[in-house]
């Protein structure tokens, strides 16, 4: 739900950082998050006090601190289940949920079956580097086979001594698609952007906020420390077809598997499904209250 | 005459009506104005195995489900192989004659009923169930017009069936008024006034109340046997008290759903048993270290792993007390009945709430399945607890704190929505504002402050009236305990003060904090404490051996555990042979070597 903000004048960037300094490498992909994040809540005009963000583990995971709302750094892969909790307490609240891939994709890969199913009204943005940054280097479910070459051939900076093994043995290991995975479970707002672009990627986070449930992002946001795949991206980078009518699930899994494309937009959306909040909400509706006085009698002889 | 309190046991084949039987009969008992306690086991698949119900009915308050089987009920061979045994010289032995051959001899009646064969007579052979609850009505003396009523009331949502289900109620009842003579000693007779005010319910609907009246209205959960039942009644309720449920998809997604609906400013839960507990530590950790209220209930089972999902057990009091990477302070509660989960419940939000805490509410599974007659409960008299928050009288930009430190350790914590007041829980050290900081003198002032919550809970504790102390005062025995033992050692206590044995119990509903100001008092002029427990290791004597210690050895205290590790509660007689042999140790001048182990010895 998008509420409105009761200030005199607009606000503005600054307002909204929160004065702790981001601990990212400078160039880190997530600074664009960061940045796009706060555009997006200005352009939704949101009030910061009723914005609350959920983090897990990783350098995804420090988010919540840099931004001058509600937030709760969690733990490692539960990013999803607390901000369900949160939201469904407090529908009130615009929520987000942050993850990094090995948060999303890893131990909280889990959750994102059963987020899509309840249509929680959330928004999801899992920043993808396809690899474990903050614990310097190992490959993560979203890194491709060949990483370890990619690093050595210098197409891509990081390739750390002490990481070269569990890179090696990667290549046992398929990249997870998770475009394709979100669909697959049928979330009702699949979309990708990617942190060299931030205009696309504020207005895709917009719209992840306006969608009346669960909205699934995945941002590809290079880690220039370990795996920096900037100049990748830039290059297989591409809009969605202009013709793709994101009603069209089985035409955007058939574009979620295109290889070497990075595909960027709204993959698929459908608005017709009522939340997790409203659903909720209808059968309270439907049910006559009690009172304590009234189930305790029910129990007395 | 009438006996004071009767126990029957009824064993069959499982999905065959057993429990049906059993609770019909319960519920007729408890409204005709007489007490209840039941157990029951249950097997751990969905089709096959054995199920036995046991009732203790009786004119006064029935404290366990005693020792001795007055009255078995098998329905099928199997029921009556396994628990024949159990049944007392002088015992009645009600068998179905259509599928049970009873062995030869034996000290007691029988009675043959061809309980199928009469099923067949009315044309209902689902019928036999009720055939068998009107026969027992009318063996065990008790009125037919509330056994209509428990029909009417039970199973009258199947309206075509009432008829029929009435009819099979009469033709037992009939049969053995017809075929049997009255026997007084196998009746109870309600009292004539109806018997006092009570209400009948299960330790889960209890906890489930509790929470509710407490100001529950989030909660979250996985099914685990035996808090499964926690769930299922909150799923009908919490939603008509304005509050949401949802069934998250394993256990650590139930913890944090509920975290976050705490951090969001609603009263959040979560119940399951020690297996999903293992699953949640972690998140006990993060409720800790972010300071968000949090209640979770174990209703404990025999472990350890998968276990035996429908056995007892009080096993995990050092999963409770000591879980968690690091240190991480929690609350930890132990009701000893089921009005006492009632209140237990109250006073596990209060902490939580108050404090900022999470809090473990130990149950177990006799206690959350069985039936009691309790008090009637005054709703006057709960007082549901507030979080402290910030005032809103603060100008713009003036950096709330969310981990301010203070003298209690407490600090106002704001509710998402609160303007000016925007901070992030973290899970990694923090300082006062909230931000990650890992700084040596920070780390070392927020443990001190996570810890000072729980010395401040102890010198609140005797306002919220968490320990149960009675026997006589002068006794040099003592009993210690926690949890559902309580009602086997009253009983024990009862029957050795008849024999002029004194002994002085205590039992503590929280332990963690332990109640030091009323233990170490209690533990004075005391030379031998008994530590009753349904485990391997005496988890409970083991903490009281260590945090007083001083105050053993000083006064020479023996102790002696006594451990129960077989899936099933304490009888009286079991706690009662202890007694007698401290006592005979007393008497002799031989109390053992300090701390040595004390084995249960088959009675």
């Amino acid at each position: 739900m998008v509420t409105t903000a009761e200030r005199v004048a607009p606000l503005r960037v600054k307002d909204l950082k929160s004065g702790i300094k981001p601990i990212w490498c400078p160039g880190c992909g997530d600074y664009g998050i960061l940045s796009s994040f706060f555009q997006a809540i200005i352009n939704l005009k949101l009030d910061p006090a009723k914005v609350a963000v959920v983090s897990g583990i990783g350098c995804s995971g420090r988010f919540p601190a840099f931004a001058r709302v509600y937030g709760f750094h969690g733990v490692h892969g539960r990013a999803l289940p607390t901000a369900t909790g949160l939201k469904v307490a407090r529908p009130d609240l615009t929520v987000f949920a942050m993850s990094g891939d090995g948060d999303a994709f890893s131990i909280g890969g889990g959750h994102i079956a059963h987020a899509a199913r309840r249509n929680v009204d959330i928004t999801y943005i899992v920043m993808d580097n396809e690899i474990y940054g903050l614990t310097k280097g190992q490959p993560s479910a979203t890194s491709p086979p060949d990483i370890l070459e990619l690093s050595l051939s210098g197409k891509t900076k990081g390739s750390r001594k002490g990481m070269v093994g569990l890179l090696d043995i990667h290549k046992v290991e398929e990249a997870l698609n998770p475009i394709l995975m979100a669909l697959a479970y049928n979330a009702s707002f699949v979309a990708r952007a990617f942190s060299g672009r931030p205009k696309e990627l504020t207005a895709i986070i917009e719209e992840g906020v306006r969608h009346k449930g669960f909205s699934f992002i995945q941002v590809m946001s290079p880690c220039v420390t370990f795996f920096n795949t900037y100049n990748h991206f830039r290059e297989t980078v591409v809009p969605l077809p202009e013709d793709h009518d994101p009603s069209d699930r089985m035409r955007a899994m058939a574009l979620a598997m295109e290889p070497n494309k990075t595909y960027v937009g709204i993959f698929y959306r459908d608005e017709t499904r009522p939340s997790l909040e409203e659903r909720l909400e209808e059968y309270r509706q439907q049910l006559s209250p009690t009172s304590m006085e009234e189930l305790l009698a029910r129990f007395t002889r | 005459m009438s006996n004071e309190s009767l126990v029957i046991r009824i064993g069959g084949e499982a999905g065959e009506g057993i429990v049906t039987i059993g609770e019909t009969l319960v519920r007729i008992a408890a409204f005709s104005g007489l007490e209840v306690f039941t157990f029951r086991t249950y097997p751990a698949e969905i089709i096959g195995g054995q199920v036995m119900y046991q009732a203790r009915i009786g004119r006064e308050q029935v404290l366990s489900m005693g020792d001795d089987v007055d009255i078995l009920v098998a329905a099928n061979q199997l029921g009556h192989d396994e628990h024949i045994g159990e049944l007392r010289s002088g015992g009645l032995l009600v068998y179905d004659s259509d599928a049970v051959t009873p062995a030869e001899g034996g000290d007691h009646l029988s009675y043959a009923v061809p309980f199928t064969q009469l099923a067949r007579e009315i044309n209902f052979l689902r019928g036999r169930n009720l055939i068998v609850v009107g026969f027992l009505t009318s063996l065990m003396g008790l009125p037919l017009d509330r056994a209509e009523q428990m029909v009417r009331r039970r199973l009258g949502k199947y309206k075509e069936l009432l008829p029929s289900n009435l009819e099979a109620l009469h033709k037992g009842y009939t049969h053995h008024q017809e075929h049997f003579a009255e026997r007084p000693e196998f009746q109870i007779r309600p009292p004539e006034d109806g018997g006092e005010e009570r209400l009948v319910m299960t330790g889960a609907q209890a906890i489930a109340l509790g929470a509710l009246a407490a100001g529950c209205r989030f909660y979250a959960g996985y099914p685990i046997t035996p808090a499964t039942d926690i769930m299922e009644f909150l799923s009908k309720e919490l939603p008509r008290m304005g509050g949401t449920i949802i069934q998250a998809e394993d256990e650590i997604a139930a913890v944090t759903m509920a975290i976050g609906a705490s951090f969001g400013g609603v009263k959040a839960m979560t119940a399951t048993s020690g297996p999903g507990l293992a699953l949640m530590i972690e998140a006990l950790g993060l409720a800790s270290m972010t300071e968000v209220p949090l209640v979770i209930v174990d209703a404990q089972r025999a472990g350890p792993s998968t276990g035996m999902p429908t056995k007892t057990s009080q096993g995990d009091l050092f999963l409770a007390l000591y879980a968690g990477a690091d240190e991480a302070p929690r609350f930890v509660l132990a009701p000893d009945s089921v009005e006492d989960s009632f209140y237990q419940m109250i006073n596990a939000f209060n902490l939580a709430e108050r404090f900022q805490m999470p809090v473990i509410l130990l149950s177990d599974q006799a206690m959350a399945t069985r039936v009691e007659t309790i008090r009637p409960i005054d709703l006057s008299q709960i007082h549901q607890e507030k979080r402290r928050i910030p005032s809103l009288d603060r100008p713009e930009g003036n950096g709330y704190l969310r981990y301010a430190l203070t003298e209690d350790g407490i600090s106002p914590m704001a509710i998402p929505g609160m303007p000016g007041m925007t901070y992030t829980a973290e899970g990694l050290e923090h300082d006062e504002s909230g931000a990650p900081s890992y700084v040596p003198e920070v780390h070392r002032a927020m443990t001190e402050k996570r810890f000072r919550k729980v010395e401040t809970a102890r010198k609140e504790l005797h306002r919220w009236g968490l320990v149960n102390r009675w026997g006589d005062p002068q006794a040099e025995i003592a009993i210690l305990s926690w949890g559902s033992t309580q009602s086997a050692v009253r009983e024990a206590m009862e029957r050795a003060a008849k024999e002029g044995i004194l002994v002085e119990a205590l039992f503590t509903k929280i332990l963690l904090p332990m109640p030091d100001y009323e233990i170490r008092p209690f533990l004075e002029g005391k030379r031998a404490i008994i530590v009753p427990e349904l485990n391997y290791q005496g988890m409970f004597a083991k903490v009281i051996e260590h945090r007083y210690s001083e105050q053993i050895i000083r006064n020479n205290i023996q102790v002696y555990r006594l451990n129960k590790y077989e899936g099933l509660p304490f009888k009286p007689g079991e706690i009662y042979a202890k007694i007698v042999e401290v006592a005979q140790r007393l008497t002799a001048g031989v109390l053992a070597d300090r701390f040595l182990d004390e084995k249960l010895a088959s009675v």
